[in-house]
């Protein structure tokens, strides 16, 4: 009907495009604080200053944050913490989008008992709960370098992604301008580089914002358990941990990183949501719900 | 008209977006008799279908009837009503039936179930009772086997089937007036005949009023005892049904008439009118119709026509009414300039 | 009859496919242990009063001096048996410690799953109501806050709260550790009641924050269907075209979502056990991780995995319930 197509398009894009402002500030504050953070942490974040007088003190104009049992300072540790959780899972997205983008393209454009085959994989890959498959692996690797942490996360990350990129490719695949480029000799990775992949970029994009929120929840967690970021590096589920055992005395030791990681997820996903609604005109919250696997 | 049904006066309609405003519908009068039919026509864009709606005040955001409007049914003012007393009368004294009678029927619900819904909701029947009347009304809608049907689903059912639901919903409580939007125009020809004819059984029988919206001549001569033609969210001709199509007054509805198939005559030369019916946040000032009127001439443009009274019964919105002259130079309409340069 | 058919069809083919799932699963947690540094014995033989020969008599008896075909060929048909070895830390064999774990697990990831969709359907069809509205916006705001919260992090704060800050829930256990035994049944049950309430309302917010976000969604995508405005020209009222004909529709796809959610239970389950020190999968599988207890920990991934599976394929014969449209093929 014409009264339904009317306008509310205008509507919503200021609605996107003023969350996405918004999440997106938030964001490039949290990155800027983590770049400067020996500019801006007021103490050295693993100086223990008064292991005894100093220990657990509660927040104060001295210590924002208060300080934990080695009278360390948790605003500090919080600034540097940044830098890791973020470098952490950042890295971790790149390396599952790019595994994810080519399985799932390889895969799609391929077709038949390839795609197949890869696909159930896949299937099997998702029915394990992500963070069992990573506590298995954590626990007979003991100890891992930062690094491998980052492979780690991101080889057990791209499975969902995977799936979504696959269909996109199969149903893009079918399209005239792929089988007119086949048609005047194109190669299929060339086909594949450069007439399919641009198309997936907005799914890619979206992935990668949500993606980032969700593997920093993710590490936060590995490290609560103390199977991710090995001490003395502390990222803020590190922090969080230090904390964990003495959260009916000392709360804030264990509430501030909190905190910081709910910010930096929401931003993520509320960015996400808004980019994902500016590239998808038929927009809806649950269809990204499978990314989160 | 001695008594009549339904009254509208100057309804408007206006859809409110961003500043913009679209003028849907803007200034429409016609009235119904009980037990008659009248039918609506127009292309879309015409604010045909957003005038039905306004009747039943089914109109959403950011769409708006504006004050000064009026709608009498029955006597009553219906735009003071509030919104339990237009549900009062929702589906119980005026119902409604829409094109798609795929969509318009719940998928999830069985058509029994969406029958006696209307039963269940505005009389105090038992859910026994309710179902029972849906059955009855399936049945009178020619369903064979309606105990059977009542409990199938509407992806079960053929397009025609789907509509003799939808009837059956409209109809279980014997409502005074009808709102057929489009009915047969999502159907087979040969379906289309048969819900029409039982339109008119059923009408007969249960003595209500029909408000035909189409956009289907054929359809029009066939059950209407009178016609609204609808162009630019405005009423551009009225007339009785043998009136209209003994003497179209409107450049619009001779248009209409000579894009209509005809049987009778041998060469099936099909016209139609070139371009299509502007944006309703733009009406062009003057006749809304003149770019692509074959007569268009400099008072089109100046001077936005009333409806001149041009017969018993017959009223028109073109200045033909008043320089019937005209009608002797026809020329290529803008519009069909325009596109030839396509 | 052709319908019948239909399902029995899906199911099996389901079945298969979970099976082959599972037997995935199965293959990559053995892979992972082989590959990994050390052998499974690596904390026993840390300890050095461990003679060499205990420990090959060890290798021998648990078949780790065999090919590795072999080994996987075992392995496979001692899963397949239910048999998943000896657990090293809990002196038992393996399954008996799932066999008491998994209950525990199933019954707070199953009261977070009933108080997790129940609320957060309820919170969307408010929300779905008056889209827009204040009272959608504060919802919406606050099912994102719950959404983006890690599930340990958010269990911590809700012991802070409920049990130090406001002691009405215990701070960690399944039952009280001292007086559950001297306890009549009725204040046993009460006890237990009151041992779960905590982890369940953590994991509730988690998956109701998720649900609210998705049927809110859902709702307002089936809201301008044709049908809607079908039931408003009956005369239907906005409270009933919401929760009979919008809701009804909107559900479907929600079954979906039971499924793919049950992963992300699971985990959540993992990390709130170990924070209320709650006997389920989750703390066991913790508990052996931090005692390198290698068959309890790949034991636990594995029927982890296939509770998911089974779980998944469960809501997707239930998809197939609810939608009548794919109930007839």
């Amino acid at each position: 009907m014409a009264a339904e197509s009317i306008g509310t398009s205008t509507h919503w894009t200021r609605h996107v495009v003023r969350h996405a402002g918004f999440a997106g500030g938030v964001l490039a504050l949290i990155v800027v604080v983590a770049l400067l953070a020996p500019l801006i942490s007021p103490y050295d974040p693993i100086a223990q200053p008064d292991i005894i007088g100093l220990k657990n003190a509660a927040p104060s104009f001295v210590h924002p944050f208060g300080t934990d049992s080695f009278s360390r300072d948790v605003l500090s540790r919080c600034i540097y913490g940044a830098r890791v959780s973020l470098s952490v899972a950042g890295l971790a997205t790149v390396i599952a989008v790019t595994l994810g983008t080519l399985y799932g393209a390889i895969a799609g454009y391929a077709g038949g008992v390839i795609d197949a085959v890869m696909m159930r994989f896949v299937d099997a890959a998702l029915a394990i709960p992500r963070v069992l498959l990573l506590i298995a692996i954590l626990a007979l690797w003991n100890g891992l370098p930062l690094w491998l942490l980052v492979v780690v996360l991101g080889v057990t990350g791209w499975f969902g992604l995977s799936r979504m990129v696959r269909a996109q490719v199969l149903s893009l695949r079918e399209l005239d301008f792929v089988a007119a480029a086949r048609a005047v000799g194109a190669s299929s990775p060339r086909i594949l580089i450069r007439h399919i992949l641009p198309n997936v970029v907005p799914t890619i994009i979206v992935a990668a914002t949500l993606g980032i929120g969700h593997v920093i929840i993710l590490e936060a967690g590995l490290s609560y358990l103390g199977l991710g970021v090995q001490p003395p590096s502390a990222s803020w589920g590190s922090i969080i941990q230090d904390g964990a055992d003495q959260v009916g005395s000392a709360w804030w030791i264990s509430l501030f990183p909190g905190l910081l990681i709910v910010t930096t997820a929401i931003a993520c996903n509320a960015l996400g949501d808004a980019l994902h609604a500016a590239f998808d005109p038929r927009h809806t919250t649950g269809a990204m719900a499978e990314l989160d696997s | 008209m001695s008594e009549s049904l339904l009254r509208v006066n100057d309804l408007r309609t206006y859809f409110h977006d961003a500043g913009a405003i679209a003028r849907a519908v803007d200034g429409v009068s016609f009235d119904v008799a009980r037990g008659e039919t009248v039918a609506v026509v127009g292309e879309s864009g015409s604010g045909k279908s957003v005038t039905a709606l306004s009747i039943l005040r089914l109109i959403r955001n950011p769409g708006r009837i504006e004050a000064g409007s009026s709608i009498l049914f029955e006597g009553r003012e219906m735009l003071g009503l509030s919104e339990k007393e237009m549900r009062d009368i929702r589906g119980n004294r005026i119902a409604m039936i829409f094109q798609e009678p795929m969509s318009a029927l719940n998928p999830v619900l069985t058509v029994g179930e969406q029958i006696a819904e209307v039963v269940r909701v505005h009389t105090d029947a038992s859910r026994h009772e309710a179902w029972e009347r849906a059955v009855e009304m399936l049945a009178l809608t020619g369903m064979s086997d309606p105990r059977e049907r009542a409990t199938a689903y509407p992806h079960e059912m053929s397009g025609g089937m789907r509509q003799r639901v939808m009837i059956a919903m409209a109809l279980v409580l014997r409502p005074a007036l009808l709102i057929a939007d489009e009915p047969t125009t999502a159907l087979d020809v040969t379906i289309q005949a048969q819900i029409l004819e039982l339109l008119q059984k059923l009408q007969e029988q249960l003595g209500m009023a029909v408000l035909l919206i189409t956009h289907d001549l054929g359809v029009v001569a066939e059950v209407a005892d009178r016609v609204v033609v609808m162009y630019g969210g405005e009423v551009v001709e009225r007339a009785t049904v043998t009136e209209l199509f003994d003497s179209p007054q409107h450049p619009y509805t001779e248009g209409l008439m000579n894009a209509m198939p005809r049987l009778d005559q041998k060469t099936a030369r099909l016209t139609t009118i070139p371009g299509i019916v502007p944006p309703s946040t733009s009406w062009p000032g003057g006749c809304r119709f003149r770019d692509r009127c074959a007569y268009a001439w400099e008072r089109c443009e100046m001077e936005h026509p009333p409806l001149y009274a041009v017969g018993e019964n017959h009223e028109s919105r073109c200045h033909l009414a008043i320089e019937p002259d005209r009608r002797q130079s026809p020329h290529e309409p803008l519009a069909a300039r325009a596109g030839a340069h396509q | 009859m052709a319908s019948n058919r239909g399902i029995v069809g899906t199911v099996i083919s389901r079945l298969v496919q979970a099976v082959i799932v599972v037997a995935i699963v199965t293959t990559l947690v053995f892979v992972l242990i082989h590959i990994a540094p050390g052998d499974p014995f690596a904390a026993a033989m840390d300890n050095p009063n461990v003679s060499e020969a205990l420990r090959a008599r060890w290798r021998a008896m648990y078949g780790l001096d065999q090919p590795l075909l072999t080994q996987y060929v075992r392995y496979l048909a001692n899963v397949a048996r239910g048999d998943f070895g000896w657990s090293f830390s809990m002196h038992r064999p393996v399954l008996d410690v799932l066999k008491d774990a998994l209950p525990n697990t199933l019954l707070l990831a199953g009261t977070a799953l009933v108080l997790g969709f129940a609320g957060g359907i309820g919170l969307a069809l408010i929300q779905a109501m008056r889209p827009g509205s204040r009272t959608d916006r504060t919802l919406g705001a606050g099912s994102m806050f719950f959404y983006a919260m890690p599930d340990f992090w958010l269990a911590l704060m809700m012991m802070l709260i409920f049990a130090y800050w406001f002691p009405v829930f215990p701070v960690a256990g399944a039952v009280d550790p001292i007086m559950h035994e001297y306890m009549t049944p009725l204040a046993a049950v009460a006890d237990r009641l009151k041992h779960l309430a905590l982890p369940a309302i953590t994991l509730a917010l988690l998956s109701g924050a998720a649900v609210a976000r998705y049927q809110r969604a859902e709702l307002l995508r089936v809201l301008p269907d044709d049908f809607v405005r079908t039931a408003r020209a009956k005369g239907v009222s906005e409270r009933r075209i919401m929760l009979v004909h919008v809701l009804r529709n909107a559900l479907i796809p929600t079954v979906s979502l039971l499924g793919l959610s049950l992963p992300g239970l699971f985990t959540g389950a993992v990390f709130i056990e170990r924070v209320f020190a709650w006997p389920g999968m989750g703390w066991v599988i913790l508990n052996a991780v931090s005692t390198r207890d290698y068959p309890l920990v790949t034991a636990g991934v594995i029927v982890a995995a296939a509770t998911v599976t089974l779980g998944s394929l469960l809501a997707d014969l239930l998809y197939a319930v609810v939608d009548p449209r794919i109930r007839g093929r």
